[in-house]
């Protein structure tokens, strides 16, 4: 009979790298955000051309699962798959199993079963793309989890500044309105801060988060601090996360009143963005959602290229500079 | 008020360990003899009586830890946790008593559900386990139990633990009416408008990870207002697992102010903190939360100076499917009783934070002096409530090990030290390693 014997450590084949997710900006390095928005420029020159599709990720599978309703970033994950000739699969919570009561756990090992190079998921919970991280072998992209982290918005928001305002290091950045219900905040906060911005929060007491001040910035009531910023990024008045009877703030016109932004409220020349979809007359003016210092007709375009940068770092190995050109070149 | 099955008595030596008992002034190394389950002797070269002999050299043998706050799961979730298997894990993290709480499905309010559970465990409790009956009817606060028949019927004490007792003034009726059963009534204090949809300790990370907040004034302020009542009505109370700075500055006043206030901390309270949940792992998701490093130091130093007199595991067995979401869909709690001594030895006393004998005080006679139970002790004539301790054994924490039947533990994976070699639980051997 055949002796089994364990194998010796420095005889066992070389364990596989981890596997490279984009679940969280404290996940990436100001190095990768140099790399992902250089390689989504690369991208965004290439959509100049006749023909947009390159051939770049051929043959590999992005499945998108989305537990919450989304029209851009579902739309633009998708149309960054194909743009770079991925195969893609959509697959939204109602009308699936999980109508039926099935647990993400069991969602996402049925879905791990057609070996998908990635994985874009949209949960209403914090946590829950660690939770498909870990029971399949697919890179994971978070595209928003709970209140918790929105990465790809806050570095299609750095492309967009960045682009518009030649620079992110010592930008001012003023976001205002309900911090606390937004996880397109959390993350653009890290975000901007990694890239040496300045960011000031403003809003009403109850929805700027106790001690957010950690994560690097500064919060204020007053809306007057706007007039400072080089940039005033508005966020959505998340009518659907205010519990009855929370009472952030007393009235959503209270709210408009005290906290909207006007164009009384803006130095000519600030650059105005805001992560949508609006609420017009709520917390945007909608003479400064049509004035063009809004950026965000510009903002929905970068979220394109840098998703499509996104999922070409995560499944080819760096460095990425010269590989992106070849790729380019074939197309 | 403790049920346990029956079975026969030891007669065995435990021949040259380090004998701790904190209350005696005992630290030496000694031979303990018993007879019929009760200490005998305690001497150097004691006649063996030809009775079976423990080795304890290199080990430390020290009264047998009582855990106040367990959740049996039963009756109701008996695939979580059964009184066979909480009290044979029991066994195994060296506790000789253990209470249970009585959130269960149903609630533990009539004389009749507690009766059945009294007979369950004295056909299958591995050690002895007492059994707390609600405050109020179905914990839904508006009603008294009959507390007086529950009293009659064995019930440990009242608790209406998981929830708070949110009317003052039916706080103040339970209380009063506490006092005819001479039973201890134990608060859970939280106040649910403050603290709802609460997910983790409210501060710089949960600001950062974006879970809505537990504030730390979410429990303080149900502190405050139950030991104002106490100290109104002259009546002692139970307060459990305390997690807040603020709590134990307001228990270490009332205290000075004479209110007879006695608290549990728990051990994840104890050496962890909200940084923590930074993992996103549902096994450090529990209620009251884990909170900042300030906390952390006010319970140790609390604990230290006899503030809080009693370290409570508040094993909560979840079933793994709850467990296995995200973070936010996982229900509040984690298990402790086959890993408490091991956390707290590896976290506090090998880093120096906390002495031995404070903890095996606080793990031991403090909580049963909450209760009214008897305190383990080794000396001549007291029951045999002993543990036998290695505290240079490491190891592993691994699923495989638990005999509880819930795995949902935040030390699993993690390497620690102090093992549990084995229990003396009422004068019998209830686990050798």
């Amino acid at each position: 009979m055949a002796e089994i014997r364990v194998m010796r450590e420095d005889l066992r084949p070389p364990a596989p790298p981890p596997k490279r997710h984009f679940i969280s900006i404290t996940d990436v390095t100001r190095d990768d955000v140099e790399r992902l928005l250089a390689t989504a420029r690369t991208f965004e020159r290439s959509l100049e051309r006749e023909v947009k599709k390159l051939p770049t990720l051929k043959g590999r599978l992005v499945i998108n699962v989305f537990y919450e309703s989304s029209t851009r970033t579902s739309s633009s994950f998708e149309l960054a798959a194909k743009r770079l000739s991925a195969d893609t699969m959509s697959i939204k919570s109602s009308g699936s199993s999980v109508d039926k009561g099935e647990s993400l756990k069991d969602t996402a090992i049925t879905l791990g079963a057609y070996d998908p190079d990635v994985i874009v998921i949209r949960h209403p919970q914090i946590g829950a793309p660690q939770l498909v991280a870990r029971v399949t072998e697919a890179h994971i992209v978070n595209a928003g989890d709970g209140k918790h982290q929105h990465p790809t918005q806050a570095l299609l928001d750095l492309y967009t500044m960045r682009e518009s305002l030649a620079r992110l290091e010592g930008l001012h950045v003023a976001i205002v309105g309900d911090v606390l219900h937004s996880r397109v905040a959390r993350s653009l906060i890290q975000a901007l801060a990694l890239m040496g911005a300045h960011v000031t929060l403003v809003g009403p007491p109850a929805l700027l988060p106790r001690g957010i001040e950690a994560m690097g910035c500064e919060t204020t009531t007053d809306i007057g601090a706007i007039a400072a910023a080089d940039v005033v990024y508005i966020l959505r008045m998340q009518r659907e996360r205010m519990q009855e009877g929370a009472n952030y703030v007393p009235s959503l016109r209270e709210y408009t009143a005290r906290w909207g932004v006007t164009p009384e409220r803006l130095r000519p020349g600030q650059k105005v963005m805001h992560p949508g979809p609006m609420n017009r007359g709520v917390e945007i003016d909608p003479r400064v959602a049509d004035h063009a210092d809004a950026l965000i007709e510009t903002q929905v375009r970068a979220g394109l290229v840098t998703r499509m940068a996104v999922l070409y770092d995560l499944l080819t190995s760096g460095p990425i500079g010269v590989k992106t050109e070849s790729a380019l070149e074939v197309a | 008020m403790l049920f346990a099955k029956s079975g026969p008595t030891e007669n065995l030596v435990v021949r040259g360990a380090r004998v701790i008992d904190p209350l005696e002034g005992t630290d030496a190394v000694l031979d303990v003899r018993i007879d019929d389950g009760v200490i005998a002797a305690l001497g150097t070269d004691l006649d063996t009586n030809s009775h079976r002999v423990l080795d304890g050299d290199g080990l430390v043998l020290a009264p047998a830890f009582v855990d106040p706050h367990v959740h049996l799961r039963t009756p109701g979730r008996e695939d979580e946790e059964t009184i066979a298997s909480g009290t044979a894990a029991a066994a195994a993290g060296g506790y000789c008593a253990i209470l249970a709480m009585p959130n269960t499905e149903p609630i533990v309010d009539s004389a009749a559900t507690l009766g059945a559970l009294v007979e369950t465990a004295r056909a299958e409790a591995e050690i002895p386990v007492g059994f707390l009956a609600a405050i109020t009817k179905e914990q839904r606060g508006t009603e008294l139990t009959e507390m007086a028949e529950l009293a009659d019927a064995g019930a440990a004490g009242f608790s209406d633990d998981g929830v708070p007792v949110s009317s003052a003034g039916l706080m103040r009726r339970a209380l009063q009416y506490g006092a005819v059963t001479g039973r201890r009534i134990a608060l859970h204090c939280e106040e649910p408008t403050l603290s709802r949809e609460g997910q983790m300790h409210e501060g710089e990370v949960s600001a950062e990870l974006g879970f809505t907040g537990y504030p730390s004034v979410a429990e303080s302020l149900m502190v405050e207002r139950d030991l104002a009542l106490a100290a109104y009505e002259r009546q002692p109370l139970h307060l459990l697992h305390l997690s807040a700075w603020e709590s134990v500055q307001a228990l270490r006043r009332a205290r000075a102010d004479g209110v007879a206030a006695t608290a549990e901390v728990t051990p994840h309270h104890l050496c962890l903190t909200d940084e923590a949940v930074r993992s996103l792992d549902p096994n450090v998701k529990m209620n009251p939360p884990l909170r900042s490093a300030s906390d952390r130091t006010a319970l140790l130093e609390a604990l230290k100076d006899g503030t809080i007199t009693a370290i409570a595991t508040d094993h909560a067995p979840h079933a793994r499917h709850e467990k296995e979401v995200p973070f936010e869909a996982a229900p509040f709690g984690v298990t402790g009783l086959e890993t408490a001594f091991a956390a707290v030895y590896t976290h506090l006393v090998e880093p120096g934070l906390v002495p031995l004998a404070t903890i095996l005080e606080r793990m031991s006679a403090g909580p049963a002096r909450a209760y009214g139970l008897d305190e383990p002790r080794i000396a001549v004539g007291k029951t045999a409530n002993l543990v036998l301790l290695d505290l240079k054994a490491s190891y592993r924490v691994a699923e495989e090990s638990f005999r509880s039947r819930s795995v949902n533990s935040w030390l699993l994976g993690e390497t620690v030290k102090g093992g549990v070699r084995t229990t003396i639980a009422a004068g019998r051997v209830v686990f050798v390693a």
